[in-house]
């Protein structure tokens, strides 16, 4: 069933520096972090919520996001932690959902990396300010994503699959300064079905 | 030639070939147009705006109002100061009179942005911006200088970050400044093609230094604005840093002892200083040149540029004259208060010096140097030179405003600088009255008796200097100029030739039109397929909320006017919210997954506002309901399969499922997993009245659907149809689409939902349902409309009015059609319409005002095709 499968941004060929993380388990969750419940999904996660913005935590391959005072995104390989954290919640106030799907992800790497962020990104991403194990949700362009930087070159972007196809074609074009490389041609968007507009820009 | 045998920061070694005016010349880099043209001794530009003047180059810089070039390139580009453009090899520029052209082309260069944070920023790389940054720097301490110069004016620390050939443009709360980089400008067709041309900087500073140096005034008298009137500060400039003498034979007229550093540096480099007339009565200066002293120019000679000038005490009545091709102009020097002001930081006039400068600094900046004041030099006021006529006292040059112009402004009753200010156009030209707006506020001064600190300035804005739209667009153009949304099935509909219709950021399906087919008949073969035999579209664009909690059934009941709290788990319900004035703000279909679980769906374009309204009450209003929002609309692809035949292609993919009208009635789902393995929940809903499917499917899987949908409905010959047929559809039906049917004026009453509206529990909009307003019976009501001749269709937007009424204006109208199309369903075409008292007026003829004719239309219920709701269970 695997093969059926479609990710987001499978009509694109990447540029090296980018590539497409596709298929990964996201759940959406919501408690009181002061609750009892919080700290049943603690143990179940196998490792803290993270209370402050711009944190993360990890459990083997388990990474948790702040989002918000009450609200994480849980990350993993594979889709069990959805029903832990189901179990987890025990019925009490909060939330697991589903949200494997409803976001894809872009990891940005190479020495150039923070250069094509800083072309769109508000966020200050100074090492100083912003390093690896550091994640926010923020925009680059005009696309919401969450950011995660996952070492001193490397960072992963998470924006909604309805944006995922502007936000690499955004990245791509931001790239070439950096990592010259032939424009897209295997992109759906060339195929030359849209109405011709004529020669009003570009 | 007047380029100096030495000196200046220019490689002489390199020469540079470019034209001016059709002129061919050569140049050096490190020269602006500007300075190669004086190198060969042209001062002349293009000439005046209004009153055709010959003008010459007047300044170094920015404030330059003259001299405005108009640059060849793959994109044209006019209004560019030639004091400001590096020369290249091979420019090509034609001076302009005030006007610059738009180049139709596409511009093909790049401009991006880039976003930084800084601890410190310098604006200005004088020595007052240098030092400032040196002492800023400090190990773990992010230090920025920003300067519009090829170079700064000094050495500086490794780790302060340098942006040169960059203007600081705008200064906005809590330090965040636009800075507009020139990156690729200077280099012509050497520009790298896959670097920025300009960049526009947002930039975050802790702290911001302001050290924007001072532009220098030039004097208003007679025949001021002739070629040859040149800042003496630029004379100075273009003798130092580019070797160029502007002039072989100088008279220098100021008002202040910065003109005397030019003197000396024109006589060590050899040039003839005629004379220096100096409007103060005492000097004491050391030069070698004689000094009229208490004197002013009083007029230029030449019919172009200028060969001589005329001078008088202005005490007295003798008047000499002195040959000269060039005259240095010093009324005084004027700090760059522009970005401290556009952040609301005060000025105070400073007598002394004759200029405003900051009253302190704003919060977390500083002023340093030149621009706070600091070294300008004590200054006689003169705002204007005596005379009998002052129609050639210019004020501003790129404006052609003279005092004359000024005076009659103030004459006819402007006492407001502001009011001055557009009476003339004064300070409106592309320099922003650089040069002219201190001298402008004199000499209204003069003419009201005020004093020139009571009248103050006019209002400093963004940007300091003229920034193209290009780089405020930056990247955002063309492919990306807006995100598209594209749904997991998007490919397909490409590969199909789907033409698609804009819903908010989301590209949809709008039609399939196979060869030859136009919209009508493309929609119309859509329509027949799914009131016939079966069709499916993408519906994937709907917004999705899970809402968990315990009191997610309270919660509900009280944001939509029909209840949900007692729906039971595998039921749906459509749902109307209102805001609180009790009109229509979004609908949709929710389903109850269990006890304390909903899956709430949202108009396509409604999504984001439905999240953030019920985010809203519950964090205000009722923090301590147990609820939970999340969205999903991305999770999940949805496929609608529409029609009679709809049960057959289903059951091909859901064999698990009874799909009976008994065993899985309208309104419910189930949750299944289909024959390819793929998890789906399935729910009957319809948008169209027929027998109908919804398939909800992970988004990984919503190609590979939707492709089985199709394999499984090749024998029925499915149809994929877009948004245009389902607005048909819909409307045969009298199903409103929020935001086309409703407008914010309309109520689920006036939409024809009154039984969607509880009478049992409360909600949002509750209590506005009996106002008075809200509960009059002549309100604007939603209704059909069929053209009696049974042919027109009504364009949308319609006004509709009484049948027997005057056509005489004011004409009473009675509502308008809000949808209207063809319906191959009903053989004819129909509108929805808002009319007053619509549904007591069923069966009424009123007129529809179709261009120039009168259309009668019957006004007919609200539901057209079936209205017994007998295709349902198909």
């Amino acid at each position: 069933m695997a093969d059926l499968r479609r990710s987001p941004l499978a009509h694109l060929t990447f540029p090296q520096g980018l590539t497409e993380l596709p298929f990964r388990t996201m759940v959406n969750l919501r408690v009181e972090p002061s609750s009892e419940t919080a700290a049943r999904v603690e143990k179940a996660l196998g490792t803290t919520l993270p209370r402050q913005c711009g944190q993360t935590s990890e459990a083997g391959s388990r990474t948790v996001f702040w989002l918000g005072p009450d609200e994480w995104l849980v990350l993993a390989d594979s889709a069990e932690v959805i029903s832990e954290l189901v179990e987890a919640l025990g019925g009490e106030p909060g939330s697991a959902v589903d949200v494997s799907a409803n976001r894809t992800i872009v990891e940005l790497s190479g020495p150039f990396a923070r250069d094509v962020l800083e072309k769109g990104c508000p966020v200050d991403l100074h090492p100083r300010e912003f390093g690896p194990g550091n994640a926010v949700q923020t925009t680059v362009g005009p696309v919401p994503v969450l950011l995660w930087q996952t070492d001193a070159e490397t960072y992963r972007l998470f924006p909604r699959s309805s944006f995922a196809d502007y936000l690499a074609r955004w990245l791509m074009d931001a790239m070439s300064e950096y990592v010259p490389f032939a424009p897209q041609q295997q992109s759906w968007r060339v195929s030359g079905s849209e109405p011709d507009l004529g020669s009003l820009d570009e | 030639m007047s380029r100096l045998p030495a000196g200046g920061r220019v490689d002489r070694g390199t020469v540079l070939r470019f034209s001016v005016d059709g002129r061919e010349l050569t140049g050096h880099p490190g020269d602006t147009v500007a300075s190669a043209m004086l190198a060969h001794g042209i001062i002349e530009v293009g000439r005046s705006i209004y009153r055709g003047r010959p003008r010459g180059i007047m300044a170094a810089g920015v404030e330059e109002p003259n001299a405005l070039l108009q640059v060849d390139g793959p994109c044209s580009e006019g209004m560019l100061p030639a004091t400001t453009v590096e020369l290249y090899d091979g420019l090509v520029a034609s001076t302009l009179s005030g006007k610059g052209r738009l180049d139709p082309t596409p511009d093909p260069a790049v401009y991006d942005k880039k976003f930084v944070h800084t601890d410190v920023l310098v604006v200005g790389g004088g020595p007052a911006g240098v030092k400032a940054a040196a002492e800023a720097s400090a190990p773990g301490v992010r230090v920025m200088l920003v300067d519009d110069q090829p170079e700064p004016g000094g050495e500086l620390p490794s780790d302060v970050v340098v942006l040169t050939r960059t203007t600081a443009i705008g200064s906005y709360d809590d330090n965040y400044v636009l800075a507009l980089e020139r990156r690729t400008d200077h280099l012509g067709a050497a520009a790298p093609a896959n670097v920025s041309r300009q960049r526009l900087w947002h930039i975050r500073a802790g702290r911001v230094v302001l050290a924007t140096g001072a532009h220098e005034r030039p004097l208003v008298f007679a025949g001021n604005d002739k070629p040859g009137v040149m800042l003496a500060g630029a004379v100075r400039t273009y003798l130092n840093r580019y070797g160029v003498a502007a002039g072989s034979q100088v008279v220098v007229f100021t008002n202040n002892d910065s003109a005397y550093d030019t003197v000396r540096d024109l006589l060590d480099a050899g040039v003839e200083v005629a004379a220096v007339v100096d409007a103060r009565p005492e000097v004491s200066v050391d030069v070698d040149v004689r000094i009229l002293t208490g004197s002013a120019v009083i007029n230029t000679e030449g019919e172009d540029r200028i060969t001589g000038v005329l001078v008088r005490s202005l005490e007295g009545d003798a008047v000499e004259s002195f040959e000269c091709d060039l005259l240095a102009v010093s009324g005084g020097w004027s700090p760059v208060v522009h970005l401290h002001s556009q952040r609301q930081g005060k000025l105070r006039w400073d007598d002394s010096i004759a200029a405003f400068v900051p009253d302190g600094a704003v919060r977390n900046q500083e002023i340093v140097g030149a621009a706070n004041g600091e070294g300008l030099w004590p200054t006689r006021a003169l705002w204007l030179v005596p005379s009998d006529s002052y129609d050639t006292h210019f004020v501003d040059l790129q404006r052609d405003v003279t005092v004359a112009d000024v005076w009659r402004s103030t004459g006819a009753g402007m006492l407001n600088v502001e009011h001055v200010k557009r009476y003339t156009s004064l300070g409106t030209a592309n320099d922003q009255g650089k040069t002219s707006g201190v001298n402008a506020i004199g000499v209204i001064a003069h003419a009201l008796g005020g004093s020139v600190g009571e009248i103050g300035t006019t209002t400093y804005r963004a940007p300091y200097t003229p920034v193209a739209f290009a780089a405020l667009a930056g990247r955002e153009r063309g492919d990306l100029f807006d995100p598209e949304r594209t749904t997991s099935i998007h490919p397909w509909h490409v590969e199909h030739g789907a033409l698609f219709e804009d819903v908010g950021q989301w590209k949809r399906p709008w039609y399939f039109p196979r060869d030859g087919e136009d919209i009508d008949a493309a929609v119309a073969r859509e329509c027949r397929a799914a009131r016939n035999g079966v069709a499916f579209m993408d519906a994937s664009t709907l917004g999705k909320i899970e809402i968990w909690g315990a009191d997610a059934g309270e919660f509900l009941n009280r944001i939509y006017t029909n209840a949900f709290k007692k729906l039971k788990p595998g039921h749906a319900r459509y749902g109307v919210m209102c805001r609180p004035d009790g009109m229509i703000f979004d609908d949709g279909v929710t389903l109850r997954l269990d006890d304390n679980r909903f899956f709430l769906t949202t108009t396509t374009g409604g999504a984001a506002g439905v999240l953030d309204w019920l985010e809203e009450w519950l964090q205000t209003e009722w923090p301590s309901l147990d609820v939970h929002c999340t969205s999903v609309t991305e999770q999940w692809a949805t496929i609608a399969v529409v029609g009679p035949r709809s049960r057959d292609v289903v059951s091909v993919l859901a064999p698990d499922l009874d799909l009976s009208a008994e065993a899985f009635p309208f309104m419910t789902f189930r949750e299944t997993t289909l024959a390819s393995g793929v998890p789906a929940r399935i729910c009957r809903i319809s948008f169209s009245g027929e027998l109908a499917y919804e398939i909800n499917v992970s988004s990984w899987y919503g190609l590979s659907v939707w492709e089985q949908v199709y394999e499984a409905g090749l024998p029925y010959d499915i149809t994929p149809y877009g948004t245009e047929a389902m607005h048909v559809l819909r409307a045969e039906k009298g199903y409103i689409i929020v935001g086309q049917d409703t407008d914010g004026t309309v109520t689920p009453h006036d939409a024809g939902m009154a039984w969607a509206v509880s009478k049992q529990k409360d909600f949002v909009g509750n209590r506005s349902f009996s106002r008075s307003d809200t509960a009059r019976a002549d309100r604007k009501q939603l209704i059909s409309l069929l053209p009696t001749d049974g042919t027109t269709k009504l364009p949308e937007g319609t006004q509709i009015i009484a049948r027997d009424v005057a056509l005489t204006p004011p004409v009473p109208m009675l509502g308008h059609v809000t949808s209207s199309y063809h319906s191959e369903a009903l053989g004819r075409p129909f509108a929805l319409a808002l009319v007053a008292g619509g549904q007591s007026r069923i069966g009424e003829t009123l007129m529809a005002h179709v261009g120039s004719e009168l259309v009668p239309v019957q006004v007919a219920d609200l539901v057209l095709y079936d209205p017994e709701g007998s295709r349902r269970d198909g």
